[in-house]
């Protein structure tokens, strides 16, 4: 029993940490809601370049080969800086999915991927909207019980808005004349499993962004100043806080177990992604209410940063699975005649 | 990270499961806040240390076995699986002992521990006092060295056990002049010494389980001050961190009062369906109680890898404390109109203990540091809030 991350784990952490402090910076998120698709070619060469798009990619594809477990930390630290790029979309659903699909699909697409070159998106029935597919070169998607994989001259998309400006979605649609890829079983299967990683992914980032949107507003209530004294100082404002210390606490361990059940292929994976994300994206979402009060009206600007991680956490709640999915499929399990529940079942 | 138990874990589980089928006593024991309950649980404490099973943790030659803290957790997940007595010299074993270890002289060891373990000598808790609850360093009552003994005056309150206990561990101020956290010494007081007057408190269930002790001109030999004079506070800090971390409630106690909740629901699912916030609860009490022990491994592991506990040990406390009401007040809703009645009553089918529970369950965000003092630790010295 060892539940914790290794020195070579933790000091990507940093490296990576440093690097998404230094380059995605508030400013540049503001920056890029002003360009025309919203991304930045450069940050994503400079991503490629670390190694982070081709982590998960097999190392006979140029990638790092490294899995669920290993992106876990890092993908944390994307939320932290609210990284509008589609790394943790391409880290933990488009590769792992290209892995499984595997063949030609795997060695044509994988490396371009490791390199930067290429950007492939998952739309699935679950998602409402695609993520990114603006920008991708190939589109992996789910309708219905069939599994598309297309080309970007093969679909049209339609672009809708977010209230979070770094979240770029889009309604694709499929060109009549193309074939599905998989169906039945086998569509469900891949869709499935890339659920429970897109999953994995918001419940990562939004244990990163209740901690950002923590340090902000311990920043800033440490310097306002009312009544003669900064008001992190009066109790109600304190305790709020801790509030969300508490509840970011409490959903970071579960976030690792679910990141270590996929890396395994456990078949508790599925219970346990939907209690890290419930989890994780409560006290994101606790993190955003409390935190927009602690700023008073500042909190309800848009020159405020705050709201960049805010709408971040909100539009994560609710996509890859929304909470009733998620809720339903843990109370199907502990409901069920089989559920092994209690003390000394938790391993 | 490899989060599956080894061979060495799997046996140690599989004696203790062994041992406490064959011990744990076939019907509950009365409560321990009565004169029966109290030598019942006694006895338990006894029959636990002849098994080597009192405190795992502890030493080899003072009866434990040199657990680990995962060790340590695989033993609680039986212990409650199996819902064995409650432990009646918790403060001793778990707040006193791993202190004495640390500050304790050789002598003290020997005398104390040994029968701490066996259950002998129970040990109550003397810090609070009327004028000195979260504000504990406003601490009055006094110990004043005269020759080779201590001569304490004044009141404690709120002493859990101590209506039955043998000994209090307590803090005193001994330099008259001091103020606030300074001038205090921890000192160990033998309940049955002259001058000392015991009042029993009725909880809310009735019994006597805490109760307030009256100090006249106690003589109380310097060899019972636990650390330096004056040195008190610190002393009483590492035992607040015990108390506020992992050994005064690991998480399998929350996980099977989960699974019990779980179980509740099913049996009473018609009538509980009718508040749709219940089910909504008994999900969020497996979901917490499950958090609570994944987090609690990883802090473990991380403690058996050199790490240390910091202030979000404070976090435990407000998070158990929370999910233990919030797991109570979900069963009340769904027992309905049987949820007043008292286990005896005539007409209380299916209530079980969680009445009990229910009662206690109020108390756990007070004692040990009330949730307000825990969120004011953990704004100031986890998030680094200005005071």
């Amino acid at each position: 029993m060892d539940f914790t991350f290794s020195e070579d784990q933790l000091l990507f952490r940093e490296s990576v940490r440093d690097f998404l402090l230094n380059e995605v910076t508030p400013e540049k998120i503001r920056a890029s809601w002003e360009m025309e698709d919203g991304r930045d070619p450069a940050l994503w060469q400079q991503i490629a370049e670390m190694g982070l798009s081709g982590i998960t990619v097999p190392e006979e594809y140029g990638g790092l080969g490294m899995n669920e477990l290993d992106f876990v930390l890092l993908a944390q630290e994307c939320g932290y800086v609210a990284l509008p790029e589609p790394l943790v979309h391409t880290a933990l659903v488009a590769v792992p999915m290209l892995k499984e699909l595997g063949g030609d699909l795997a060695a044509q697409w994988l490396p371009k991927i490791a390199t930067g070159e290429a950007k492939v998106v998952v739309g699935l029935e679950q998602n409402l909207l695609v993520e990114d597919a603006h920008t991708a070169d190939l589109l992996i998607l789910q309708k219905g019980t069939d599994l598309f994989i297309v080309t970007p001259d093969q679909v049209t998309l339609r672009h809708n808005e977010s209230i979070d400006p770094s979240r770029k979605l889009y309604a694709v649609e499929i060109d009549a004349a193309v074939e599905p890829f998989a169906t039945g079983e086998q569509a469900g299967a891949l869709a499935s499993a890339a659920l429970n990683r897109g999953a994995l992914g918001c419940a990562a980032q939004a244990l990163g962004l209740a901690q950002r949107m923590i340090d902000i507003t311990v920043e800033y209530t440490g310097e306002r100043q009312q009544f003669g004294k900064p008001i992190g100082s009066f109790q109600a404002v304190k305790h709020a806080m801790a509030n969300i210390a508490v509840r970011l606490e409490y959903a970071k361990a579960p976030v690792h177990k679910a990141a270590y059940a996929i890396s395994q292929g456990q078949s508790v994976a599925v219970i346990n992604v939907s209690h890290a994300k419930l989890m994780a994206c409560e006290a994101a979402k606790l993190a955003a209410k409390n935190t927009i009060q602690a700023h008073g009206a500042m909190g309800y600007t848009w020159e405020v940063d705050l709201h960049i991680f805010m709408k971040k956490a909100w539009a994560l709640a609710n996509t890859w699975g929304d909470t009733g999915f998620h809720k339903a499929r843990v109370a199907d399990y502990i409901f069920s005649d089989d559920a092994q529940l209690g003390a000394g079942t938790t391993f | 990270m490899d989060l599956s138990y080894t061979e060495d874990q799997k046996a140690f589980r599989a004696e203790a499961r062994d041992w406490l089928a064959q011990h744990v006593p076939a019907q509950p024991l009365k409560s321990f806040d009565t004169q029966e309950g109290f030598l019942q649980h006694r006895e338990w404490e006894a029959t636990l240390n002849e098994g080597r099973w009192g405190m795992v943790t502890w030493p080899e030659e003072l009866g434990g076995r040199a657990c680990d803290l995962i060790e340590w957790l695989i033993f609680e997940e039986e212990y409650y699986r199996v819902r064995a007595p409650l432990r009646v010299n918790q403060n001793g074993i778990f707040l006193l002992g791993p202190t004495l270890m640390e500050y304790g002289t050789e002598e003290q060891k020997a005398r104390i521990l040994p029968k701490m373990a066996s259950g002998e000598e129970v040990w109550a808790q003397g810090w609070s006092e009327p004028n000195a609850g979260s504000d504990m360093a406003a601490i009055r009552s006094t110990a004043v060295l005269d020759g080779d003994h201590y001569v304490i005056n004044g009141q404690k309150t709120w002493s859990t056990r101590a209506v039955w206990a043998d000994w209090a561990f307590c803090m005193f101020r001994t330099d008259p002049d001091s103020q606030r956290h300074r001038g205090l010494t921890f000192i160990l007081v033998p309940l049955d010494s002259p001058g000392i007057t015991v009042r029993p408190i009725p909880q809310l269930d009735g019994l006597p389980g805490f109760a307030e002790i009256f100090f006249d001109n106690v003589k109380v030999h310097v060899s019972n001050r636990l650390g330096d004079e004056g040195a008190g506070w610190s002393v009483a800090m590492a035992t607040a961190g015990f108390e506020r971390g992992l050994m005064l409630r690991s998480p399998a106690r929350f996980q099977e009062t989960a699974r019990r909740l779980v179980d509740l629901y099913k049996e009473n699912r018609a009538s509980a369906d009718n508040d749709p916030a219940v089910k909504e609860a008994v999900l969020r009490a497996y979901m917490e109680a499950e958090s609570y022990c994944l987090s609690t491994y990883q802090t473990a592991c991380r403690l058996t890898q050199g790490g240390k506990i910091g202030a979000e040990s404070s976090t435990n406390k407000i998070f158990w404390s929370e999910l233990d009401q919030n797991m109570h007040a979900t069963a009340m809703n769904i027992l309905g109109a049987r949820a007043e009645l008292l286990p005896h009553a005539p007409d209380a089918s299916g209530v079980g203990r969680w009445l009990d529970g229910w009662l206690f369950s109020q108390s756990g965000p007070i004692y040990a540091g009330t949730n307000e003092i825990q969120r004011n630790i953990i704004a100031e010295r986890m998030l680094g809030m200005p005071r």
